[in-house]
């Protein structure tokens, strides 16, 4: 895995919007399909806090997407578990994810893949955990009664087919999660844990993130930085994409 | 980028780069608007897959809801309660001309006058809605003649009237019709005034109190028959007093019936009020302040002799005079300088100064679901200003129907 180390909560952002970035660019236009992990069910679309109104309000409605290419799992389809293998269809048919970003719980939990869930799942219903709902009821006004209990999610085996994963990291409340994703064995109560097992993961952090971990592991990560930055610059558009075409992928590898 | 929208084919048009008035705030986002009405964005992205079809870029203005003006007697020489030949093409001009001061909406006010005017100009005002030819009419004002005689300000008195005889007929046989009436100002201390209030408010048309020496309880009792307005507050009334407020004392009422909530008319042209005034209202009942211009015929022209309906008036500056008198008789206020100089005098912020002249009069008329603001699914009338609250373009149904030359005149 790479681990990114910086400074604080922007600058982790900043970081990871670039690496994004310049992955795009090197992947070409073309397709491009973009897939959203997660919906509590029960929600109706425009409820302020379904991931519909996350999605548009913090992403969509600010870039030039086209509606057709948007996939958010639906929690208010008829059949759940239809709405989730057509949902593994879609993502073989797009050819599968290129890119998967997400963050982590503080249990753990990869997109909502609870503390138990198999490492080789694929979408489905999950129930919630309690750290979950609790975590999940600031955006309900503190009201514990009126946050979803189930969700639609991708499982911890989808996300594994992907051909890379970051995972964004923030905050001292997660530090104990990152030291059992990384420095702990593979393990289906911290389902993060199951990228040590992915050959392209990369996780993008602050230093609050790392209080957990052992000081041998944060220098030696810290110290690859000048490398790990080439990743970020230079940064790459689409204009000078022919120019670059011509340059390896990535500069170097794990 | 291709659209495919399931509801309709209409064109899309998106105004970005704008801070737009919403839920009492200027919030940093795109206003969409199709068929005339201010579209949901979110809705139109995951249910219909649907995207804009034209861009435009506002240069970060202030998008605000058009201001809605209740009480207008007339402007650039057209007087609304003179039954002239042309009186239709009088009232086409007065609401082409108001675009330009940002009014989108507006009530033609008619003072006190002969039973024959009425007879003559009510049936030529139409409940219209706005656009390129001007701004949308939405009912008639009738101030008078049921006022008070003590109180008549620029009123002519041989014209005044009571209803005591035969209350709401007798109403009825003075203006002939209600159809296109939507206020109607009457004194509330007149005898058989309740049953006229309850009437009136019956058939959907809102009751304002002026030009009257009611006492609280007189305003209050109105209040309860159904009477939701105050005809320019302070202004020919009984002062406030401390041991009797008169109508005045509406504004922090115990008397009010619950959910109901008692608007105010304020003329902030800096003349009808001082300041100081104008401040104590506010400060008692913001949520009731309606902004108006009592606009003249006299407003947008030099100043010198107009009319106001029976009565001459005199303009000089800005002051508006009964010809040979001290007695103020309308304005010739603009709208958009009423706004401006209300945020001055109160130091209220931006949104407040548009909401007093967009959103109150809507919720005074009933008509907030689809007028006063920029919610989805509203008609989209709207502004664009500047910082300063000088307005820059006009739009009724999301069409640009006035835009400020760009050489500045």
């Amino acid at each position: 895995m790479k681990l990114i180390i910086l400074e604080n909560y922007s600058q982790a952002s900043e970081w990871a919007a670039k690496y994004i970035r310049n992955r795009i660019v090197q992947f070409g236009p073309g397709p491009g399909r973009f897939f959203t992990l997660g919906l509590p069910t029960g929600l109706p679309k425009d409820h302020p806090e379904s991931y519909h109104s996350f999605m548009w309000n913090n992403f969509f409605k600010h870039i030039d997407i086209s509606p057709e290419n948007v996939h958010i799992l639906d929690g208010n389809a008829p059949d759940l578990q239809a709405e989730c293998d057509a949902f593994e269809e879609k993502i073989k048919a797009a050819g599968g994810i290129e890119l998967f970003v997400g963050g982590i719980g503080p249990d753990g939990h990869i997109a909502f893949n609870e503390p138990g869930s198999s490492l080789v799942s694929r979408t489905r219903v999950k129930t919630l955990a309690m750290d979950t709902i609790l975590a999940n009821a600031r955006f309900f006004d503190g009201d514990l009664s009126k946050v979803p209990t189930m969700a639609l999610t991708v499982g911890v085996g989808t996300v594994m087919d992907a051909r890379e994963v970051m995972i964004l990291i923030t905050g001292a409340h997660k530090a104990f999660a990152l030291y059992k994703a990384i420095e702990d064995g593979v393990n289906h109560m911290w389902t993060v844990s199951a990228f040590q097992q992915h050959p392209n993961t990369v996780f993008v952090c602050d230093e609050d993130a790392t209080l957990e971990l052992k000081v041998k592991t944060v220098k030696y990560f810290k110290g690859l930085m000048l490398v790990h930055n080439k990743l970020v610059e230079p940064l790459y558009s689409m204009k000078e994409m022919g120019a670059e075409r011509s340059q390896p992928k990535k500069p170097y590898s794990d | 980028m291709p659209s495919n929208k399931s509801v309709s084919d209409a064109p899309i048009v998106q105004f970005t780069n704008c801070r737009i008035l919403r839920d009492h705030q200027l919030q940093r986002e795109d206003l969409w608007v199709r068929e005339g009405k201010i579209l949901n964005p979110e809705k139109l992205f995951f249910d219909e897959k649907g995207s804009a079809d034209v861009q435009l870029d506002c240069k970060d203005s202030i998008i605000a809801p058009g201001f809605i003006d209740v009480q207008i007697n007339g402007g650039f020489g057209v007087d609304f309660s003179l039954a002239t030949d042309d009186f239709k093409s009088g009232i086409d001009l007065v609401s082409q001309k108001i675009l330009s001061h940002g009014v989108t909406s507006f009530c033609p006010t008619l003072v006190t006058s002969p039973p024959s005017v009425y007879h003559q100009v009510l049936p030529q005002i139409n409940v219209r809605n706005g656009g390129a030819h001007g701004a949308g009419i939405l009912g008639a004002h009738l101030e008078g003649p049921f006022i008070s005689k003590e109180k008549k300000g620029a009123h002519p008195e041989h014209c005044l009237r009571t209803f005591e005889a035969g209350a709401f007929q007798d109403l009825l046989a003075t203006y002939g019709s209600l159809d296109c009436v939507q206020i109607v100002t009457l004194a509330p201390e007149m005898r058989r005034s309740s049953e006229v209030i309850q009437e009136l408010t019956k058939r959907g048309i809102c009751v304002s109190l002026g030009h009257s020496v009611a006492n609280l309880s007189q305003a209050e009792e109105a209040v309860q028959h159904g009477a939701t307005f105050i005809t320019h507050l302070f202004n020919a009334m009984l002062p406030f007093h401390h041991r009797d407020p008169g109508i005045v004392g509406l504004l922090t009422s115990d008397k009010i019936p619950a959910g109901r909530r008692v608007f105010y008319g304020m003329i902030s042209d800096g003349i009808h009020t001082n300041p100081a005034a104008l401040r104590i209202a506010h400060r008692a009942h913001p949520k009731g302040l309606v902004l108006v211009t009592d606009a003249i015929a006299g407003m947008g022209l030099a100043p010198g002799r107009h009319t106001l309906g029976q009565q001459v008036v005199e303009i000089d500056g800005l002051n508006t005079y009964i010809a040979g008198t001290k007695t103020l008789s309308g304005s010739v206020a603009t709208m958009d300088t009423c706004v401006r100089h209300f945020q001055e005098a109160t130091g209220c912020s931006v949104e407040t100064a548009l909401e007093v002249a967009s959103l109150h009069p809507a919720q005074l008329l009933g008509i907030e679901h689809k007028k006063g603001t920029l919610n989805y699914d509203s008609d989209a009338d709207f502004l664009m200003l500047n910082d300063s609250l000088y307005v820059q373009a006009t739009y009724i149904a999301g069409e640009e129907v006035w835009r400020q030359d760009v050489s500045g005149m």
